[in-house]
This record gives structure tokens, sequence and C-alpha cells, in this order.
């Protein structure tokens, strides 16, 4: 296995990374450390954004955009602060297209709620289309089933090749001069696939759709560039960047945002308020009703800071040396068939596997029994096992503080699982 | 190791040697789901009077399930109704009891070999699993009573 390992490059200092999380010295079952492989689920946290988000509460809390006294105003420059750094590191040409919301299940009920009840020419309505994939995570999915049983809007969907990517053979019948929103995963959640935004994006200019991009499995791993993407909104939540909970954020072009209604009402939100009408604020506090998540925003502004004292390009090539690692060796395991692309080519860190028969709950279940942290089950995102015909699967994956040590523990606890079911 | 509690021989045996399994004539059919892992089952019910003729089922799902399944089908078949029922009821009470019950020799009598599971009751995650086919009888059932399907 060592001699496996040789040649593997683009790896960051890991050593140094993992002294930043405390909890990957943690130790269950009988004195196991933990070898953490959910990523995908949600990130560990740095000790830098643990100390901020305390920081936060000992020394500057209190509510943002109101109080003329001291600490209420840091409590705003750091809220807002958070804002720029986001904004900064999405590439975003203004501040005010940072939307704060509470993750990006929240990001995208919005989008699908703005178009809900926008005017034309954004409104969706029964004379119009609403596209998606096969591939998506449920939160791409059920607002947008919503919005079409809400509108009479039909929605459709571009499937999924046997290899694991998505199937575009017929993009000019999917995205159609009826097509208000192609709203797409660019990393998957469940299969790993890097999916191709500029063919679909050019498809939906073609036809004056707009595009919204769910970059929850991206945002945290790669360059997330939202001019370079050119797409209308994109989606994000804090929590599998290194952030904490209860923080995502949507993106979205200003000028789609001034033109477009607000969706939840309340606090923060306004201009004006009488008994008869309101005026709103601009963007993006148009977007924000009620007290935001502020010690959470000002945590994943640390992370930001985490993410990028690193870079997001080193951390790109650590997770494909011990993405292609991981591959090379997961393949290797008798009766384990990869779902999902099964070359380390335009995937990410997520990789998703069968074992034999065995059951992916029994297999997480004995993984669990050596320290190892796996998901297992349908990873919200059931249209995928459905389509390949299997109820579940186990997923690991990586990201910055992984090693191709844990690769190599994942590999032996699955000889383990195949052991005790064989 | 203590997997050896939550995967005693009784359950994989059940699991690899399944009783039962497939579907059959019924009274009534329910299908049932655990949205948090896709474990499925179709279950029917059939019953002679008071008398539980047949349990049949199909579904997908991990050991621990599967061998539930199994187990109440060996179980519960031939019994009468209320005697199943206080069956189902002490294993739900097994089930949730977080690993802190430890069967005596009365509830051994009345469950057999589902006491085999009571290891399972201290992994959060998996007592829904354990729980899925029971559920699904319970429902299947109620089902075939307010249809008038037994005496």
């Amino acid at each position: 296995m060592t001699d496996a390992r040789q040649g593997l490059t683009g790896l960051l200092d890991t050593e140094a990374i993992r002294k930043d999380f405390p909890i990957l010295d943690r130790t269950v079952r009988d004195g196991k450390k933990i070898v953490y492989l959910d990523s995908a689920a949600t990130s560990q946290k740095p000790r830098q954004v643990l100390d901020a988000l305390n920081t936060y509460y000992e020394r500057h809390n209190a509510n943002v955009h109101r109080g003329v006294y001291t600490i209420a105003e840091e409590a705003t420059a750091l809220y807002e602060g958070a804002r720029d750094k986001v904004a900064a590191f999405i590439n975003a040409p203004s501040r005010d297209e940072v939307i704060f919301t509470k993750n990006a299940s929240e990001s995208l009920n919005l989008v699908a709620n703005m178009l809900g009840w926008a005017d034309e020419p954004y409104r969706v309505d029964r004379d119009t289309e609403i596209v998606t994939t096969e591939m998506e995570h449920h939160s791409n999915i059920v607002p947008w089933q919503l919005l079409s049983q809400r509108t009479g809007a039909k929605l459709k969907w571009f499937g999924i090749t046997d290899d694991g990517r998505l199937d575009l053979s017929n993009i000019d019948e999917i995205i159609t001069e009826k097509t208000k929103i192609v709203s797409f995963t660019l990393v998957s959640n469940i299969l790993g696939t890097v999916n191709p935004v500029e063919q679909i994006i050019r498809r939906a200019q073609q036809v004056g759709a707009l595009v919204c991009i769910d970059a929850s499995q991206a945002a945290p791993h790669m360059v997330l560039d939202v001019q370079a993407l050119q797409a209308d909104f994109v989606a994000f939540t804090g929590h599998k960047m290194v952030g904490p909970t209860g923080i995502g954020v949507l993106w979205g072009r200003q000028e789609l945002l001034e033109d477009l209604p607000p969706f939840l009402g309340g606090g923060e939100m306004i201009e004006t308020v009488s008994m008869h009408s309101s005026t709103y604020a601009p963007a993006p506090h148009k977007f924000e009703a009620g007290t935001p998540p502020i010690a959470q925003a000002v945590g994943l502004g640390a992370a930001v800071d985490y993410l990028s004292a690193i870079g997001m390009e080193n951390i790109h090539r650590h997770e494909q040396a011990i993405t292609e690692y991981a591959v090379k060796r997961l393949l290797d395991v008798p009766g384990l068939r990869i779902i999902g692309p099964a070359t380390a080519e335009d995937r990410g860190a997520t990789i998703s596997f069968t074992l034999g028969d065995i059951h992916p709950h029994d297999v997480g279940q004995v993984l669990d029994e050596m320290g190892i942290c796996v998901r297992v089950g349908h990873h919200c995102a059931r249209p995928v096992c459905l389509r390949y015909g299997i109820p579940a699967t186990t997923r690991a994956s990586f990201y910055l503080y992984s090693t191709p040590a844990e690769v190599d523990a994942l590999v032996d606890g699955l000889e383990h699982v195949r052991n005790f079911f064989g | 190791m203590k997997l050896d509690s939550m995967y005693q021989e009784v359950i994989l045996d059940h699991y690899k040697h399944p009783h039962g399994r497939g579907l059959r004539d019924g009274d009534a059919e329910v299908h049932h789901v655990n949205p948090t892992c896709g474990d499925e089952i179709t279950l029917r019910v059939k019953y002679d009077g008071e008398t539980i003729a047949d349990v049949s089922y199909e579904g997908q799902g991990c050991s621990i399930s599967q061998a539930s399944a199994s187990v109440l089908n060996e179980l519960l078949v031939g019994k009468e109704l209320p005697e199943a029922q206080k069956i189902q009821a002490a294993f739900l009470e097994l089930m949730q009891s977080k690993g802190q019950l430890e069967p005596d020799e009365a509830m051994e009598e009345v469950l057999e070999d589902a006491v085999a599971f009571a290891g399972v009751s201290k992994y959060p995650a998996r007592v829904k699993c354990a729980l899925l086919s029971w559920m699904a009888w319970k429902d299947a059932t109620a089902k075939a009573l307010s249809e008038g399907k037994t005496a």
C-alpha cells in the first residue's frame, strides 16, 4: 500500500492542518481515533473559526444595523465584514450581491420563491418550464417541485449516464424557449461528478433562461468565481466549508436582485412601513428579514480567511491527489462498485460505492466500530439511487485534512466488513 | 467486541436465511419506508379468523431490518391476534430501551429469537431498522381489521 502512495503529489501539510481541528484527535469506541470521511455532509471546524465565534459572543455581541453604541457598531462591522470576505472569496462584482441565508436549501428556496412571485419577464407560470437534473440533492429538486405545483409550470430534468455524468444529449429539447430557470449542481453530493457548466449556461443564455447553480459541494473544494461561471444565482452553505452551521449564501446578479421581489418579510428588509404598505431596503437586505445569523456569518468570514490562507487551488490539488489514490485503492477491493465516475477526472473528493450485496448500513456500522465515519443511505439524492437501482450507497468524502493513511484505514475497514458478513 | 452485541449469530442467521420472504396472498398490504436510509418493505397479512395465517413480505434493507422481518414471520405466523399484539408490544419496549433493558426469562419466553435484538437498542440510528417490519405489520393488521377481514 505504501507503494501506491508513492508518487502522490500536491498533498498539503496535513500534519500541520490537522492541529487546527481539535475534533480530529477525538477517540470513539474504546480509544479509536476517528477517521472522518464525511466532509460532504459537514466539514470539521478549525480552532480559528471556533475562536471567532467565541470572541464574537464574548466581546461584540449586539444586534446589527440598529444600535448606535460601540458594541452594536462592532457587531455590524463584523457581520458586514463577513459579507466583504465572502464577496471577495467568490469574486463577486459587488458585496451587495451576497445574501446571507441559513443554508443552501434556504438559498435555493429563496430563488424559487423570488421567481414564483416575480413580474414579467421573470415570472414562472403555467406557460413556462423549469429545468433541473436527476443528479440533484433534494434541496435542488423539492423547491422546484413546489414552484411547479403552485404555478403550473412544467418541471423537466436532465438524466444521468451509466458512468455518472449528466446526459446532455437532448439539451435542446430540455432547455427551450419556454424555460425560465435552469438549476443544477456544480458538483454532485453523491456521485462526485463535476458538471459541464459552460455547455448548460450557453444553451440557457440562447433561450434567455436564468441559471441557478448549487455550489454546496464546490465552494469548499475549488476556486469559485461567480463571474467566470456566468450564472445568475449561486447557492452554497457555510458548514461544509469549515464554517459553522446556520449560515448559507445566495449570490445573485445585482440587476436581478433589484428587480425581483422579496420572499420573507419582516424587520431589517424594509425602508418604510405603514399599516397600508411598505417599501423595501435595497439588496441584500431586502432578502434578509429578521435578525440574521450574526455569529454564524462572522464564523463563515473566519472560515473563508482560513481557506484563503491555505489557498483554494492548493486545497483542490490536495483533494485531487487523495481522490486519485482513493479511487485506485477502492477499485482493488473485491466486490466494490463505484457509483459515479470511476476515475479521478472531472470529479470531486466524494466517492459513493456499494460492496457486494452488503447493505450500506451494515458497512457503516462495522466501520464505526473502527472509528471510521462514513455516510450511508441515499444522501438526500434518492433519484440517483433509483436511477442505478440501488437502495443506498456508502459514501466516503475527503477534505483538506484528509490523508492517504485515512484512505488506507477505509480500505482495511472494508476488508473487515467483508470478513464480518462473508 | 461490541459489534457482536448488535450482530448476534441469531440475527446474522435470519439475515442469511430469511423465513417467509416473498409476497403471497393477503387480506391487506402496506408499504413502509425508512426515509433516513431508504430501507423499504412491502408486507401483507393473511388472517384466518383471529389467527395469523401468514405474514409475507418483500423489501430491501440492512441485515437488521431483514433479520427483523424474518423473526417477525417466524414468531407471529400461527399466533392469535391478541398474543401477537403482546409480542409486538414487548419487542417495541425492548427496542426503545436504549440498551437499558436486560431481557428476563419472562421476556425471553415472549420474544424468543427476537431478544437477540436487545443489543441493537443501544444504537439509536438502527432502532428504526429493527422496527420497520413490526410497524408495517401493525399497520397492515389495522388495515385488515378495518376492512373486516378478521373475525
